[in-house]
């Protein structure tokens, strides 16, 4: 055992210097970097940075705020004149607050009090929400800014420094799991090669972990000691909120060294995998990009609450008639008939602002108060709803702002997240086809929703399955079972999958569950499959220190690796990693086995191709996007057709799959290929991946399919229904993802957001264009491609079929831009759903503005995310998913969710219930005070227009505050004009 | 609610008739002939004698007691002037409650404040009367004809008139050392511009063909306004007086129902067929939609 956990030790650390090359998960292009370097120093790149000389830092021009964060609204001095302010933006209010000014000047029809109390008592309790509300902000940054990191002070000592107290030029000492105080510029890692693992979910929603890398220069200073003498410049970039970017050169012992995002360590990420790190403080407080990024939470207000401005400036000019009539009449009187009323004795005075006070009962003052109440009770309604509660997470749905209830039910567009969201986070290693033979066949949700979406039950379903046994039978009459195969390959453990169900192992399969797979008769590529699965992976075995067993949990750069993980375990000796990257959509081992055999691993994201819309019905074949298959020997081929086949029914079922293949090297043959590979590995510079790619395409040849898997991103419980229902209740579901597009895409198919029946659009930046960089073509390509897809929408919006529409992140930049949005909108709000890919979180926000601005429609924004704050709380209404993700989403949310399919209750019982119950209480509301306001002035007609009130003073106040105020709220609450039952259907 | 309206309706309707009523307009007949032309200046002459006899026959047995009441049209009782021209103050304290603001114009003369000051116990009315039956003066009884919460807990046991209509315009009646019962019947303000107040209670009944003469002294200015004047002679039930108007109001909100329920039903009948939940939310977007109106 002990030999064991030295042996992972060792092979961490192997790991991680076969990352070390592609330690920039994006590396900027050289002429971006060459042009990056001539920026700084000029206007927008100034900043400078003493690293270890905080003190420095004191005095302007280099004075930075010091790490505190704020959040709040207020505080103590501004509280009271601008909630004041916000108060009497309120019309009503304001109404109300100028008849109290003239009640004190004697021109009001009732005593002072009467008019001042209702006002000072309904203003009073919105203010106090308001400060209870900002109260709790307070707290929550007091938390964060009290936190404490180590922080060097002289001579090598590092202490505890509470966050806020951070300056710019200290050296902080960051352990393992936690977060970094600020924006970092990365010195050493407790790595020996200066690599550390960062965890950037609440920024970007990704849950893979990112490497960083320090420059080799700073490689020396990872003990304490070493920072006595430290003394470093940095020249970079102004604050901006640009996560992906980072321009800037140190300089270190009189050298120059350029700086890349691959040195900077964010705040609100968090360091994994790595013992500790040092690093300095570049960014601090509201400079680090992850506050930049965030967005202000804005006062969010309610259509209805709006709309209810309108009711009030009608009801004021209602007013201001009724009291133009009594004034002149009151005139009228005075003029002709009351100068012989000798009982009077003299004339009278200002009749207009006395009768605007006097009909001031038209105007309910305790309207906002009692719809206040109202939505506090139906939050509570809603909170305490049994039928959203999760009993997985014993959580039930929080209504968090009160103020938007009425509007769930207005929502017409929903903007989602996808991992966390739609998805659990969990990818499940499903089925697998080996040497053209289909294995695993449980029912998936996928499955289900897939034939859900077919409208057929299960047939479609029980047809595939019948059609892979009786293609079983007839290639394959033995049976397998992992376990023995494991056994069979010596040192590769594997969980037996008898015992208790394993987070990520969800295949089923007779077949290779017993014990007689070994007699079968491609043995040999079976062995190579599993082998291929255990080995072409970048996962990097962890142990677990908190259970102290021998099972090892998994941290990979992409969460599907970990099931394969899972599914498989062997050790080979590595020889090379070519790379994953988006371009090539494949990655390779070059592995040695004991005997000194060489084997190339591939792993390829082939997935089948959807062939043009319109060729769909000439050609019944489904085309494959082929990246292995491409790649394969004449040998190779045997199980092409069948793996061709099963292929498109995973992906059909919104699987997501990889084909892998294999081929064996000879010694001299990867010897001379070696040298060329580490010779481009070498290379620094702009051909570098150039040279990679092309080596790498060198040896990947000839290969010999062996398979394919299917792992499927498992989606959270009820979600096609839930995206099915919102779909037919005639809602508009975008897809917002910082993943990449395949996987986007598979989960759209899964959770019936794309369709095999709908038309897709493809939007994404073409070749020549990126590698150009010049805005002006990006912008005409994308144009063009937008204009191209909406002449086809015109075409054929009166066909049946919807369309979906697929953008990446890059493209979408180009999209949003001035004169493309308007052209990119249209398009989208014609198709059906949308999918955005690969945004970052402030792109998230842009696109729930734009959208709501161009539409006008309510949006929904939902997420679990840090990264998904900025759209929550962009959209009309914010929803954050109380999952396993951090707090973040849900803080900045207005209602938050356990699980995503209680959104379908939430919005179209609840939704529509409160919309009924606010609208109607509202009109009566309008209605009693209206009929109330108008008896006086009928009573005007009797008293020669006088002004006199027909009530007692305290008689009216009461009226709204207290005696009508119960039937209303109570109608507010619990009407229920149809059964829950009902809404649903 | 048709069942309940009606009924009730029918019961107050019933109530109403029950009362007997005698109404007298007096105030152009009590002004002599040659007077006619001018009334205000005959009103305003102190040194004419404003003695007047009227004369009301009895056409139905009224039971005792007979309440008396005189009436005056388009008097504007009700104007936020008037009614606000008065000191609740004094009127529970007397002169010893010196601030007399809130009873402009009528607050003080000569520096003085006046008790009671406003303009409505300076207006007070002050047309007396007497009955006669076949020669013989009925009693009129003037007590407790005003509210008894008034008499008791608003105006005080020792407030005397002071420095009252002492001024160069002279309102209505003067008071003696006491304040009448006739004041604090004046100064609970009615809120129409026509309206009764009680004068007092005959407490013997009335037969019919009874004929009762009134002298009255007709001193009360309603001539420059042109407001009327009226003897009311009249018996009271459960109910209260003559007041057809509940009724009316009830038996017409209870007919209303009635029909709209019936309309309703035969609706109900006609579309019972209809699929309930599609009626129902066709209902609540019609909501939504009058909300969406504004």
């Amino acid at each position: 055992m002990v030999a064991a956990s030295s042996r992972k030790r060792k092979g961490k650390i192997r790991w991680s210097k076969l990352y070390s090359f592609a330690a920039c998960f994006r590396p900027l292009t050289s002429k971006e970097r060459l042009a990056a370097r001539e920026l700084i120093g000029q206007p927008g790149f100034s900043r400078v940075v003493f690293c270890n000389e905080p003190h420095l830092h004191k005095r302007k021009p280099y004075k930075y705020p010091y790490n505190y964060i704020s959040t709040t609204k207020y505080n103590v001095l501004t509280f009271l004149p601008r909630a004041l302010f916000e108060q009497f933006r309120r019309v009503a209010n304001f109404y109300f607050l100028l008849a109290a000014i003239f009640s004190l000047f004697s021109l009001a029809p009732f005593s002072r009090a009467s008019l001042i109390a209702p006002l000072v008592f309904v203003v009073g309790i919105s203010m106090l929400k308001e400060a209870v509300e900002d109260w709790h902000r307070f707290l929550q940054d007091l938390d964060v800014n009290n936190r404490t990191v180590k922080t060097h002070i002289s001579n090598g000592v590092f202490v505890d420094k509470l966050w806020k107290e951070l300056r710019v030029g200290d050296v902080v000492k960051v352990n393992k799991g936690e977060y970094f105080p600020s924006d970092l510029l990365l010195l050493s890692s407790g790595n020996e090669d200066g690599v550390c693992y960062v965890e950037t979910m609440n920024l970007d929603g990704e849950t893979n972990l990112k490497i960083k890398r320090c420059l080799e220069a700073s490689l020396c200073l990872n003990e304490d000691e070493e920072f006595s003498k430290f003394k470093a410049t940095v020249h970079c970039e102004d604050p901006n909120p640009n996560l992906y970017t980072f321009v800037g050169n140190i300089e270190f012992e009189k050298e120059s060294y350029p700086l890349s995002p691959s040195q900077l360590l964010l705040r609100d990420s968090k360091l994994r995998n790595t013992d500790y790190i040092y690093g300095v403080v570049i960014f601090s407080g509201h400079d680090t990009k992850a506050v930049q990024n965030s967005t202000r939470s804005p006062s969010k207000r309610s259509r209805i609450e709006r709309k209810m401005d309108h009711i009030i400036y009608i009801l004021f000019s209602m007013l201001v008639l009724v009291s133009l009539v009594s004034s002149f009449g009151s005139l009228l009187y005075l003029r002709q008939d009351m100068v012989d009323w000798w009982y009077l004795q003299l004339p009278d005075d200002n009749k207009f602002i006395r009768a605007l006070i006097l009909y001031g009962y038209l105007i309910p003052i305790s309207l906002y108060v009692s719809i206040e109440v109202v939505k506090v009770l139906q939050t509570m309604l809603i909170n305490k709803d049994i039928e959203l509660y999760d009993d997985v997470t014993c959580k039930s749905v929080q209504a968090r702002t009160s103020n938007l209830n009425e509007e769930l039910g207005q929502v017409e567009m929903i903007l989602s997240d996808k991992t966390g969201t739609l998805t659990c986070n969990q990818m499940e290693f499903r089925k697998c086809s080996i040497a053209g033979v289909s294995y695993g066949g449980d029912i998936t949700e996928v499955d289900l929703a897939a034939s859900m979406r077919m409208n057929a039950d299960f047939e479609p379903f029980e047809f595939s399955i019948d059609e892979t046994d009786g293609a079983t039978r007839s290639f394959e009459p033995f049976e397998f079972s992992v376990s023995s195969f494991s056994a069979q390959n010596g040192n590769a453990r594997l969980t037996k999958t008898e015992g208790p169900v394993i987070k990520g192992f969800n295949f089923r399969d007779d077949r290779l569950m017993n014990e007689n797979w070994i007699h079968g008769s491609n043995l040999f590529d079976i062995t190579m499959f599993f082998r291929v699965m255990a080995l072409c992976h970048t996962g990097i075995p962890l142990e677990d220190d908190n259970h102290k067993t021998d099972k090892l949990s998994y941290e990979a750069e992409s969460p599907e690796e970990v099931s394969f993980l899972i599914a498989s375990q062997e050790e080979y000796k590595l020889l090379n990693l070519l790379e994953f990257s988006s371009s090539r959509k494949r990655m390779s081992v070059i592995v040695s086995n004991e005997d000194g055999q060489i084997f190339l691993l591939c792993k390829g994201a082939d997935s089948p191709l959807k062939p043009p819309y319109h060729l769909c019905h000439v050609f019944p074949l489904v085309l494959i996007l082929s990246i292995i298959f491409d790649r394969l020997a004449d040998n190779g081929r045997a199980y092409e057709q069948a793996t061709t086949m099963h292929l498109s029914s995973y992906a059909e079922d919104g699987l997501r799959t990889l084909a892998f293949a294999y081929r064996t090297i000879e010694a001299a043959e990867y010897e001379s290929w070696n040298t060329i590979f580490t010779q481009a590995k070498a290379t620094i510079g702009p051909e570098r991946e150039e040279l990679l790619e092309q080596a790498s395409e060198m040896i990947e040849k000839d290969l010999i399919l062996l398979g394919v898997v299917a792992v499927e991103d498992k989606l959270q419980k009820g979600v096609p229904e839930c995206i099915d229902k919102l779909a037919q209740a005639g809602l508009k579901i975008w897809l917002l993802t910082g993943d990449k597009r395949e996987t986007a895409i598979n989960i759209g198919f899964a959770c019936s957001l794309l369709r095999q029946d709908m038309k897709q659009f493809h939007l994404s930046l073409s070749r020549d264009a990126e590698s150009n960089n010049q805005v002006k073509d990006m912008k005409e390509d994308i144009l063009q491609q937008i204009e191209s897809s909406y002449k086809m929408v015109c075409e054929e919006r009166n066909k049946e079929a919807p369309f979906g529409l697929v953008i990446d992140g890059k493209a979408l930049e180009i999209a949003l831009r001035g004169d493309v949005k308007d052209e990119f909108l249209q398009l989208a709000v014609n198709c059906a759903s949308v999918i955005c890919c690969r945004v970052s979180p402030k792109q998230k926000a842009l696109i729930t503005r734009l959208v709501k601005q161009y539409t006008g429609k309510t949006t929904l924004a939902i997420g679990d995310g840090a990264n998904d704050v900025g759209m929550i709380q962009e959209a009309d209404i914010g929803v954050g998913i109380s999952g396993m993700e951090g707090m973040q989403a849900v803080m900045a949310s207005d209602f938050s969710l356990p699980q995503f399919r209680f959104l379908e209750r939430l919005l179209i019982v609840h939704g529509h219930w409160c919309y009924q119950r606010i609208s109607k209480m509202v009109l009566y509301f309008v209605y009693k005070n209206v009929a109330f306001g108008l008896t006086l002035f009928y009573y005007e007609l009797y008293t020669s227009f006088s002004g006199e009130v027909l009530y007692d003073d305290w008689y009216m106040t009461m009226f709204n505050v207290m005696l009508t105020s119960l039937p209303v709220i109570a109608l507010g609450v619990l009407e229920q004009d149809v059964s829950s039952d009902i809404c649903l259907q | 609610m048709g069942v309940i309206f009606i009924p009730v309706g029918l019961v107050t309707l019933r109530a109403s008739h029950c009362v007997v009523e005698i109404v007298d307009r007096y105030d152009i007949d009590c002004v002599p002939e040659p007077s006619r032309m001018d009334k205000v200046s005959y009103i305003q002459d102190d040194s004419i004698p404003k003695n007047c006899s009227r004369f009301m026959k009895v056409h139905k047995y009224m039971k005792a007691p007979i309440y008396i009441y005189y009436q005056l049209d388009n008097y504007y009782q009700n104007h936020r002037r008037y009614v606000k021209s008065r000191s609740d103050k004094q009127l529970l304290d007397g002169q010893k409650y010196h601030d007399t603001s809130s009873c402009q114009p009528v607050e003080s003369n000569n520096n003085r404040p006046i008790v009671p000051c406003g303009l409505i116990a300076w207006s007070l009315f002050n047309d007396t009367f007497e009955f006669i039956r076949e020669g013989a003066e009925l009693k009129v009884n003037r007590k407790n004809i005003a509210w008894k919460s008034d008499r008791g807990h608003k105006f005080g046991k020792n407030v005397y008139p002071f420095n009252f209509q002492n001024g160069t315009l002279i309102g209505g009646g003067k008071l003696n050392p006491e304040i009448p019962e006739d004041l604090i019947v004046w100064m609970r303000t009615s809120a129409l511009p026509s309206f009764r107040k009680l004068y007092g209670r005959i407490e013997e009944d009335l037969d019919v063909d009874d004929v009762v003469v009134v002298n009255l002294m007709n001193n009360y200015n309603t001539y420059s306004f042109g407001g009327k004047k009226k003897l009311v002679l009249s018996t009271s039930s459960w109910l209260g007086g003559k007041n057809d108007f509940l009724g009316h109001a009830c038996v017409f909100v209870g007919c209303s129902s009635l029909t709209l329920a019936i309309i309703f039903m035969l609706l109900h009948v006609k579309y019972r067929r209809l699929d309930r939940s599609v009626e129902l939310v066709g209902l609540g977007i019609g909501w939504g939609a009058s909300l969406e109106r504004f």
